[in-house]
């Protein structure tokens, strides 16, 4: 086998190619953004934070090192570039996946109890606390079982009676 | 009368139970497709044999046939592929493969290996077209009529079992609609 | 023979839980002191039995033994010894036997520390525990027996998941279950309590550290799992409301509501049936958490492998045990006695109002989380609920509730006017509104929602310390003696009040990190740079590591601001060869201001690799804050109420002071 090393010009070649990768090292740079325009980047993260990946399936498309979502990612890219809104990209989505993909739930008429629901349910809880403490106050005493903190101070004012008038609270 | 309040919590939680019950029979991971009876996405592919001749969509016009996403990456693809041969053989449509995200090369060598029942495989090496379809794991196939309408999808390894009892009797139905 | 012998162990033990389940309930009913002397007995043999069977499995481990079709599903020769141990709950079967071990060793605390009860009540209680213990027994040996053994023995295991080899990972899931299993002894309490119809005050004080240490295990262990995710998971996330991470944190909000409930009930006598109702929730809670995890009707990155089968006797264990506490409940509950009367606005009306907030905002949860299922199984699509969802709903409950922390404590008892609590609060209002625009001044870029957060933390704080004067403030003028009155303050109330300084630290973490965090993912070759707050990050290339199971790559990033070097980062990807996995190990400098966190990305050649980059301030101020909580909960728990020989010194002395 021909000593391909032995042969000068290979040497040199070599040798320039060291050099340039050795020159590339020295000279450290500002790390480059990985994408090329940061504020599509920032806007494409944004977008597919509430996009679930359809593989792993708890993650989000942005998080997601599966290639549908790297795919998915670059789509977004694509359809950004060409200047589509937040909206028209999630519907390009849900187009081809369905809701299943979004992890912020639609309003249809099949979400309205799960939007509506806590406040609904707060508004509920509210207003039976309040009903049932209204009625409680309407009742008359005796439905109640005796205070003990009532029948305490009694006990003490009957030992002040009985006993010198000095007391100091416990 | 004031009892009756109190059994809210057990009647609240029986319909909990009842709804966690029927949950057990369900797949919480398999994503329905929004493209049933919606329009295929329009598509215009090299051949995975012949890089030179391209196949659309609307070639297919007229035509009730299926459309398989397979890879030659795919190990499950193994486990449905002899029905599909066999299936092939029935000559019932037209089977097209849509081979996604591949190389030539593999791909070539793997139906050469295990048969090949499609009419033409498509190359989809970029996966373009298979997003259009939301193909998300593979296989995947899919059934579309004479108007470019797709009428089912089905997602991963075809079975005996779905071949017979589903996608027989749609392909039937379809092709009589035509009549 | 080892399995063989836990095996057995467990064989037994489910023996002894029906004895205990059935005789000393009967022997309560029919007041046969012979029945009910069995209880606490079985109690300790149940105890030892599981902890046997424990101790079998870890043996199996540890000795390599893949007969064993647990181990070697979840084991492997290179995995180190550690976590050879801690394999042990690393997969469904093992859990269980976890799970078993933390009920019975409650069940054994509550047979041990109960010598202040009456016998028919400590009889019902270690009853309904050993039920409980019957229930996953039966489960375990069923459907999941660890010690079902493997031929041919393999020769080597498939390895322990490596997102599972890590020191969080040994420490947070026995928190978590002592956490949800501690919540059957409040339960245990609760049904015992509605069938022998002692609910009262005393029941409430018997009940209330019982619960609090249960809430003291389940903050521990959800802020072990949200600081995991964090350092583990390489993105730097907390939070992801995944459906388990859920299925935990409703019963941590439905046992705080307990712990408030309980206050009530023991102080002033009253909503009794609430306060058992909640006690029943926050273990059926428990057990539906468990029944999602493993079932497979919820997709979620922290499932077990899922089985239908378990999922369905787990179905019928919940429907069993939580249907017919409920229903003992719907027939016992409307005789309880109403307890004391107290005003429309007073401190019992705003503890329960702090219950209402807990429990809609726990409904919302778990509307979030079951939805999904529900749209499903009715045939109506299937939809995904996710952060988005949850960040939205949940805040605006969370709001009030803060709000009614600071007003709460200054509350008088059966009654408080609105006037007189303004009158007290208007200096810690103040203070908060300062507070809160100062700091987001000072720190910039906050937004509208960040300044509501700060409100919401320095809220607490000032009402809190207003609470603090007012306990402390000298009674006639005199200015002497603040020592002694802070001694005299209830251990109780300095729990709460260390508590709710924990919640002010957690929010204000949370507030900080999420309007504050910086992101950056940079394609970085040797000797590039780039900056985040004055701070350079310097990429110093990788080298290649291996450890003990796996082949790594390992940067290095050295941090600089200015001509100082204030860390050095070494974040890593490391590859599973057994289970084919990669993993990325996030490189973290905390700080009490705020964390540095580096990971890395994808190599794209030349020695150039993609680093995501992040500055996180007060991030640890979140799990520091729910350090804080628990510490408060452990300071309420030793009030001298509950000590018991601290409450038989007093009675002797008072019995003395008596006859005297």
């Amino acid at each position: 086998m021909p000593d391909i090393l032995g042969q000068p010009t290979v040497r040199r070649l070599l040798a320039a190619a060291t050099l340039a990768l050795l020159a590339s090292t020295c000279v450290a740079k500002e790390a480059v953004p990985e994408a090329a325009d940061p504020a599509l980047e920032a806007r494409m993260t944004r977008i597919t934070s509430e996009l679930r990946c359809l593989v792993c399936q708890n993650q989000t498309i942005a998080d997601s090192n599966a290639d549908l979502a790297a795919d998915l990612r670059r789509q977004t890219r694509e359809l950004l570039k060409q200047g589509k809104t937040d909206r028209e990209i999630v519907d390009y989505m849900t187009a081809r996946y369905g809701d299943f993909v979004l992890y912020r739930p639609p309003l249809r008429a099949t979400t309205m109890l799960l939007w509506f629901g806590p406040a609904i349910m707060l508004l509920g809880g509210a207003a039976v606390l309040v009903v049932v403490l209204r009625r409680r106050g309407k009742l008359s005493a005796d439905a109640f079982e005796p205070d003990e903190d009532d029948r305490a101070e009694a006990a003490l004012h009957a030992q002040a009676a009985g006993a010198a008038p000095e007391g100091s609270k416990a | 009368m004031k009892r009756l309040w109190f059994l809210i919590p057990l009647a609240a939680f029986f319909a909990l139970a009842t709804m966690l019950a029927l949950g057990l029979k369900l797949d919480p991971r398999e994503v329905p497709s929004p493209l049933i009876d919606k329009p295929a996405p329009k598509f215009s592919l090299a051949r995975l044999d012949d890089a030179s001749k391209t196949v659309r969509l609307d070639d297919m016009h007229g035509k009730v046939w299926m459309l398989n996403v397979w890879a030659s990456w795919c190990v499950a693809c193994r486990e449905e592929h002899p029905m599909l041969v066999e299936f092939s053989k029935k000559k019932l449509v037209p089977i097209y493969g849509l081979d996604y995200k591949d190389q030539r090369a593999d791909a070539n060598a793997w139906l050469a290996n295990f048969g090949n029942p499609y009419d033409a495989s498509l190359f989809d090496d970029e996966g373009r077209v298979g997003i259009d379809f939301g193909v998300y794991g593979v296989p995947e196939t899919f059934v579309i009529d004479q108007n470019g309408v797709i009428r089912m999808k089905h997602i991963g390894p075809l079975t005996a079992e779905v071949l017979a009892t589903k996608i027989e009797p749609l392909l039937e139905r379809l092709k009589k609609a035509d009549a | 023979m080892i399995p063989e012998l836990g095996h057995l162990a467990l064989w037994i033990a489910l023996g002894i839980s029906a004895v205990l389940g059935t005789l000393p309930m009967l022997g309560a009913a029919r007041n046969r002191r012979d029945w009910m002397a069995l209880a606490r007995p079985s109690a300790r043999w149940i105890f030892a039995l599981v902890a046997l069977a424990f101790v079998c499995l870890a043996i199996s481990f540890i000795d390599n033994d893949f007969s064993v079709l647990y181990v070697a599903s979840n084991s492997n020769r290179s995995l180190p010894l550690h976590y050879r141990f801690t394999a042990v709950w690393g997969g469904h079967e093992g859990s269980i036997l976890l799970w078993l071990l933390m009920l019975t060793f409650w069940t054994f605390a509550v047979a041990t520390f109960s010598r202040h009860l009456p016998e028919k009540v400590v009889a019902r209680i270690l009853s309904v525990m050993g039920w409980l213990a019957f229930g996953f027994l039966l489960f375990l040996l069923m459907t999941s027996n660890p010690f079902d053994r493997l031929l041919p023995v393999p020769a080597d295991g498939r390895d322990l998941n490596p997102l599972l080899q890590d020191p969080g990972m040994v420490i947070h899931p026995p928190m978590l279950y002592m956490g949800y299993v501690g919540l059957s002894v409040a339960f245990s309490f609760a049904v015992a309590a509605l069938i022998g119809g002692n609910l009262d005050a005393t029941w409430a004080r018997w009940t209330r550290p019982w619960t609090v240490a249960a809430w003291i295990f389940l903050t521990i262990g959800i802020a072990l799992g949200s600081g995991w995710a964090y350092y583990e998971l390489g993105w730097g996330g907390w939070w992801f409301w995944d459906p388990v991470e859920n299925a935990s944190f409703m019963p941590w909000l439905v046992a705080t509501a307990l712990i408030h409930s309980l206050a009530v009930t023991e102080k002033r006598n009253s909503f009794k049936s609430w306060t058992v109702l909640l006690a029943i929730m926050g273990f059926s809670l428990s057990l539906l958490g468990t029944f999602l995890v493993r079932s497979g009707v919820l997709s979620s990155v922290h499932a077990f492998a899922t089985d239908p089968r378990r999922g369905l006797f787990i179905l019928a264990f919940l429907v069993i045990v939580i249907g017919s506490s409920l229903a003992l409940f719907a027939w016992r509950a409307p005789t309880v006695g109403l307890g004391a009367r107290f005003a429309l606005l007073s401190r019992e009306s705003l503890l329960l109002g702090n219950n209402v907030l807990l429990v809609v905002a726990c409904g919302a949860v778990l509307l979030g989380t079951l939805y999904p299922l529900a749209l499903d199984a009715l045939g109506l699509g299937k939809i995904s609920v996710g952060p988005p969802y949850f960040d939205t709903v949940f805040v605006p409950l969370l709001t009030p509730l803060i709000f009614l922390m600071g007003v709460g404590p200054l509350a008088r008892w059966k009654e408080t006017t609105l006037p007189d609590l303004a009158t007290r609060l208007k200096w810690a209002a103040g203070a908060a509104i300062v507070a809160a625009f100062l700091t987001a001044w000072l720190h910039g870029g906050v937004g509208i929602v960040g300044v509501v957060g700060l409100l919401m933390a320095f809220w607490i704080i000032a009402s809190l310390l207003t609470d603090l004067v007012e306990r402390l403030r000298p009674v006639g003028g005199m200015r002497s003696n603040v020592l002694h009155r802070a001694r005299l303050i209830p251990r109780a109330t300095v729990g709460m009040m260390v508590a709710h300084l924990g919640v002010a630290i957690f929010i204000f973490g949370v507030t900080l990190v999420k309007t504050g965090e910086v992101e950056r993912d940079v394609k970085m070759g040797v000797g590039d740079t780039t900056e985040i707050d004055g701070k350079t990050f310097t990429f110093r290339g990788v080298r290649d590591v291996t450890g003990p199971n796996y082949r790594g790559a390992q940067g290095l990033i050295v941090v600089t601001q200015g001509d100082k070097t204030i860390a050095t980062l070494h974040p890593e990807k490391r590859f599973f060869p057994v289970t084919q996995a990669t993993m990325t190990e996030a490189s973290i400098d905390s700080g009490l201001t705020r964390d540095l966190y580096v990971s890395l990305g994808e190599p794209v050649g030349g020695g150039a690799w993609i680093v995501r980059v992040y500055l996180k301030p007060f991030v640890d101020w979140i799990w520091g804050g729910c350090l804080v909580m628990a510490l408060g909960g452990l300071i309420a728990a030793t009030d001298r109420r509950y000590r018991i020989r601290a409450r038989q010194t007093a009675d002797a002395a008072a019995a003395a002071g008596a006859t005297a």
